[in-house]
């Protein structure tokens, strides 16, 4: 057994379900913008506005967001861990990859609860 | 009349630590009867027999003892079942790939060989044992078939970029197959220990599917495939 304290559940189990989980629901939510697009035959700034108003779409998008974080984070930290050898400089870079996503992450929520 | 004769050339990695600064690749040349084929491991000897500083392993030299695994054109692979007239030249016969390495085509197989000790590749059964023998269904037995198999050669493991980059902590697909071969063993009554010492986020799940194990196997076993079966194991048992 391999201890790990900076894995995003220090479980490799639970770390692969969570990737996958949320690889799935960035599918969807893919699929789901697409469809909207493709259905959609004038898409201007009203438009848009309008689809994002929805509670729904927004709690989706939130949610499509959310899995973005946790599947980048289970990927950034496997490359960390692969090719940073050093322990010092690794968990540098894992804290700016962790300030990035958040980052990324409130503006994600700030932009869909503007709308 | 004479025998038409004709020259393989190769390309050999060298290297004595306690002499050599950095490995160099040297020149071989080695020349046989025109319709003569032969394995690779019969023409490293003859260059051994012209050049007995050159060091590799070898044993059986019929792919069963798994000693005389190294690079092969850029490929894993036994040299004891490599026809020469299937490789291109100049053949360029390096080391097993990240692995120290102590001499020439010679490795230092400690990290590999103590990543396999991790996953307690013995059977392990508390109950009182029968009198003549534990016995499996022939249905129970072919669950272990593709697994028992593997000779320990490093081909797999050396060739795997996971095992490149984390030999510590990364079982490797030699490890995990014989991690597999006990747990799938009807036979063991360890299976639930067994799979909590693999649960953490490197010994099984540091695997990324690259499949250079099942590419390189010269037993065509599938480590890929028996680790899948770890992670079903391991998704069942923490449901």
């Amino acid at each position: 057994m391999v201890r790990s304290a900076t894995s995003l559940t220090g479980n490799g189990v639970r770390d692969w379900l969570w990737q996958r989980v949320s690889a799935v629901i960035l599918a969807v939510y893919t699929l789901f913008i697409f469809g909207f697009i493709w259905c959609t035959p004038q898409l201007d700034y009203a438009t848009w506005f309008q689809f994002f108003q929805g509670i729904g779409v927004k709690l989706f998008t939130i949610l499509a967001a959310l899995s973005l974080l946790t599947h980048a984070w289970v990927g950034m930290w496997t490359i960390l861990t692969d090719y940073v050898k050093s322990a010092r400089l690794r968990l540098t870079l894992e804290v700016l990859v962790i300030i990035a996503l958040f980052l990324y992450f409130l503006v994600a929520i700030a932009i869909v609860w503007s709308v | 009349m004479s025998e038409a004769m004709r020259t393989v050339k190769f390309k050999i990695y060298r290297f004595n630590p306690e002499v050599d600064i950095k490995p160099t690749m040297q020149d071989y040349e080695l020349t046989i009867p025109d319709k003569q084929d032969m394995m690779l491991l019969e023409a490293i000897l003859r260059i051994k027999a012209m050049d007995d500083s050159l060091a590799f392993r070898r044993s059986c030299r019929e792919g069963v003892c798994g000693s005389d695994g190294m690079n092969i054109n850029g490929r894993n692979g036994l040299a004891c079942v490599t026809l020469l007239s299937a490789l291109k030249q100049p053949i360029e016969l390096r080391p097993l790939p990240g692995l120290p390495v102590i001499r020439d085509l010679v490795v230092d197989m400690k990290i590999f060989f103590e990543q396999y000790a991790k996953v307690k590749p013995y059977l392990i059964n508390d109950e009182p044992p029968p009198a003549k023998e534990r016995l499996q269904s022939p249905a129970e037995r072919k669950k272990l078939d593709g697994l028992y198999e593997c000779i320990l050669c490093a081909c797999c493991s050396t060739s795997c970029p996971s095992f490149w980059w984390n030999p510590e902590k990364f079982i490797g697909p030699a490890g995990l197959l014989q991690a597999y071969r006990f747990i799938a063993d009807s036979r063991d009554t360890a299976k639930v220990e067994r799979l909590e010492a693999l649960t953490d986020p490197f010994s099984v799940f540091r695997c990324r599917g690259v499949m250079n194990c099942v590419d390189v196997c010269p037993k065509g076993l599938n480590p890929t495939r028996a680790i899948g079966h770890i992670r079903s194991e391991l998704l069942a048992e923490g449901n």
